[in-house]
């Protein structure tokens, strides 16, 4: 029996009788992972997709992200749904510093992760991961409703995965972490700092 | 629609002093502009909205446009006497056009439903020259189309209402749609690089491991049959 | 900001992260009580450099990027710029593609009209009922979209002298049965929606738009009809075969927010009678034009100004060509962009609760907006 886990064969033998044993971990998880509720937020194209998720035919609400909160500081989840231009990327920053605890960024279509198509842009920024942590990406251009639902399931795995205790316990709950993240400023050719130094590094290229 | 002669005969008599051009469209299209001098641009524009003939009351779309320095060559056919005979030949000239932003609008009628016109204004120059009349105080539509314009290529239009930036921030200093606008160093990692973005992702390469002598070894050495990959 | 306005008046930012502001838009109003006094747009938040990326890019190179302009009518958005780029180049298209390209625009019109009202009934607190019934019908027209192109959003079906694909006699099948079903489902619309004393009580008489100033103003599309100028680009240009067709154009009296609710209604019901008629008359034949180049495609030099109606106005194109495979000067006509010219004219002297209803009205995509 492995630390903080019961054995399958005894929870299913004592829920024969009735009983129901369970851990704080798990019980924990299962009510967050099972309730996420989204940051009604979107930006372009794949916002259709994310309304189309949550619409009759792909239903989101069967997994438990049915009231899209218009708040943010109500809101658990954000999907980053569409492109991340340099003028909209400092209200991103403010809206994911507004979230409380704990809480989750999920990096819709492929301009949210890199840039996408626009990526020769001016006014658009490489990928919203430049100034906040993200958990799940999704490619597509848009990405199906399937595909968002199964970056849905994805997280709840990774929420399921969270533990409470121990060297690995979950972000939000290491006193010393960071959940705010500093506003990039408008500069004059470029937004100011381009990226932030503690959660994006770019990977050096290799000279041979 | 009447043709651009009579059109711009039409707009000469009415608006005295204009100076308008046809700038002949050598594509399939069919759609040649007039080009109208900066000074008496409004009075042009006021003239085509309400003559009863013309009626052009909707001012559909305004394009800036970037023109560089450019050179253009003309060949033409000259008489000259070549060996004591004269011939035709082709003489080719170059005609050096310096650089200029241009304003384009196209108009239609809703009333007698025909169009499109073109009209067009150049600026003097690119720099301190970049200045034309607005047209919104006769045509309302140009009014963010001419924001966007001062916005992307820097024209600044005299007698706008609002002129400021629209799409970019306010911080912003450059003109991004010119055609010599060099976007800032925004690295993105590139697993092939090529072309330009070659060469700018050359300044985020490693440095080049120090030379120590063992290259030397490599190249003495003569290649054994098993040591291919 | 603040500079300019009074300091009685409270300011408020309305944006870019908003429920009801259908994208990233931001209005800065400033308020007496709950009237609003002053209306100042900031737009920007999406501008994605559509234009510059056109420069560098080939013309059909482009193609793909002129879905992602209005993204809920990726069809209509391919098809004005094939006409522009065909208008630059004199190219002509074949008689089965003319029949495609209705068929498609005017499925996206359809469903481009049904999630406008569903959104706007959204915003005045419906919560989402009227958007399911309208994402149940879209879903319809988007399952054909796939099997005929691919993709259900990005469809990029378009080419320069005709279609990508062609539509074999099952897909018409599917089509025509769609097609058949829709009034029905228009029926149940109209009364759940256009009858509704609620919707009646917020939308008529807020936010009227005179027709001289809707002229003047450059709007086109619904919102220019609905202030009764008669001026509907299938009829006046008569590009693609639209003159073949028999259909009505719907006229507003008031120019207010209640007829440009009505005006979407009414056209889709001549959408349906427009693809009645093109599912009838479409006969076999070639999809393309086969004297068009793909590779190494460069149009003489000139420039020409391309537009068709779309679903949201006056949607247009002007190219400068200067004889290479990239254009030098690619620009979009956002319908859009133009028709929030006189959102402050619509919105002084009513409640914030109005400005929604009015936004909701104007029909706007930020992808096309900021481009």
């Amino acid at each position: 029996m492995t630390e903080g886990q019961i054995d399958e064969g005894l929870r299913s033998e004592l829920q024969r009788q009735g009983i129901w044993v369970t851990s704080m971990q798990e019980l924990y998880n299962w009510g967050r992972k099972n309730s996420i509720w989204p940051l009604q937020f979107g930006l372009a194209c794949c916002a259709i997709e994310m309304i189309a998720t949550a619409a009759s035919r792909y239903d989101i609400a069967r997994f438990g992200g049915e009231i899209f909160r218009p708040s943010p500081r109500q809101a658990d989840l954000m999907i980053v749904a569409g492109t991340i231009t340099k003028k909209m990327a400092p209200q991103i920053v403010r809206l994911y510093n507004q979230m409380p605890d704990p809480k989750y960024v999920i990096s819709m279509g492929a301009c949210a992760i890199s840039g996408g198509p626009f990526k020769q842009g001016y006014n658009v920024l490489k990928g919203i991961d430049r100034y906040i942590p993200v958990d799940v990406y999704i490619p597509g251009c848009p990405p199906r409703p399937e595909a968002l639902l199964h970056a849905f399931m994805e997280l709840q795995r990774k929420i399921d995965d969270q533990k409470l205790t121990g060297a690995n316990k979950a972000q939000h709950l290491e006193p010393g972490q960071p959940s705010e993240f500093p506003v990039p400023a408008f500069g004059e050719h470029d937004l100011e700092p381009p990226a932030n130094p503690d959660v994006f590094q770019a990977p050096k290229l290799e000279r041979v | 629609m009447e043709t651009l002669e009579q059109i711009k005969t039409r707009a000469e008599l009415a608006a005295r002093g204009a100076k308008i051009d046809i700038v002949v469209n050598p594509g399939p299209s069919q759609q040649s502009s007039l080009l109208v001098d900066s000074a008496h641009a409004v009075a042009v524009a006021q003239f085509l909205r309400d003559h009863a003939a013309l009626k052009f009351d909707y001012c559909s779309n305004v394009t800036g446009v970037d023109w560089l320095d450019r050179v253009v060559k003309k060949t033409a056919k000259v008489k000259q006497v070549v060996d004591g005979v004269e011939k035709e030949v082709d003489q080719t000239t170059e005609e050096k056009i310096s650089g200029y932003l241009e304003a384009v609008y196209h108009l239609y009628s809703m009333q007698h439903k025909h169009g499109p016109l073109t009209i067009r204004m150049r600026t003097a120059n690119r720099a301190d020259g970049a200045r034309l009349p607005s047209l919104t105080p006769v045509w309302r539509s140009a009014e963010l189309q001419e924001r966007e314009i001062f916005d992307l290529y820097g024209i600044h239009f005299e007698g706008h209402p609002d002129l400021r930036r629209i799409l970019m921030w306010d911080e912003f200093v450059d003109h991004p749609m010119r055609k010599d606008y060099r976007e800032p160093d925004d690295y993105e990692w590139e697993p092939t690089p090529h072309d330009d973005v070659l060469e700018r992702a050359k300044q985020h390469y490693t440095p080049r491991p120090a030379l120590d002598g063992a290259e030397a070894i490599t190249e003495k050495t003569t290649p054994s049959p098993q040591s291919s990959p | 900001m603040s500079s300019r306005f009074d300091g009685e008046l409270l300011e408020v930012s309305m944006g870019p992260q908003h429920p009801s502001t259908h994208g990233v838009f931001r209005m800065n109003v400033a308020l007496e009580g709950e009237i609003v006094r002053k209306l100042k747009p900031v737009f920007g938040y999406l501008h994605r450099n559509h234009e510059k990326i056109g420069e560098n890019a080939s013309y059909l190179g482009s193609m793909p990027y002129t879905d992602r302009l209005d993204y809920f009518c990726s069809m209509t958005n391919n098809w004005a710029y094939a006409l522009s780029v065909e208008k630059l180049a004199g190219i002509e298209v074949p008689e089965r593609a003319e029949y495609l390209r209705v068929i498609l625009a005017e499925l996206t019109r359809l469903q481009n009209h049904a999630s406008l009202l569903g959104f706007l009934l959204s915003d005045m607190g419906a919560w989402g009922t009227p958007l399911m019934y309208a994402f149940r019908e879209r879903e319809k027209i988007l399952d054909l979209f796939e099997s005929l192109s691919g993709s259900r959003m990005m469809c990029d079906y378009m080419r320069f002298g005709g279609c990508r694909v062609e539509a074999d006699a099952d897909w018409l099948g599917r089509a025509k049965k769609i097609v058949d079903l829709f009034p029905k489902f228009l029926d149940e619309f109209e009364q759940l929606i256009l009858q509704n004393e609620i919707v009646i009580a917020r939308t008529q008489n807020v936010g009227k738009l005179s027709a001289d100033l809707a002229i003047n103003a450059g709007i086109s599309g619904p919102m220019l009809r609905a202030s009764g100028v008669n001026y509907d680009i299938r009829k006046v240009d008569g590009y693609g075969f639209y003159p073949r067709f028999k259909f009505r154009i719907p006229l507003g009296d008031h120019g207010d927010t209640y007829d440009r609710l009505m005006m979407r209604a009414l056209e889709m019901r001549e959408s349906v009678e427009i693809l009645k008629q093109a599912l009838a008359q479409i006969q076999p034949g070639p999809i393309v034009n086969p004297k068009v180049k793909i590779r190494a495609f460069r149009p003489p030099i000139g420039e020409a100004y391309g537009r068709i109606e779309g679903p949201k106005g006056e949607l247009g194109f002007y190219l400068i060509s200067d004889g290479g495979p990239n254009p030098y000067r690619y620009r979009v006509r956002p319908p859009s962009f133009i028709n929030l010219t006189v959102l402050e004219d619509l919105c002084l002297g009513h409640t914030v609760a109005d400005v929604m209803v009015i936004l909701g009205s104007v029909d706007i995509v930020m992808g096309e907006v900021d481009r």
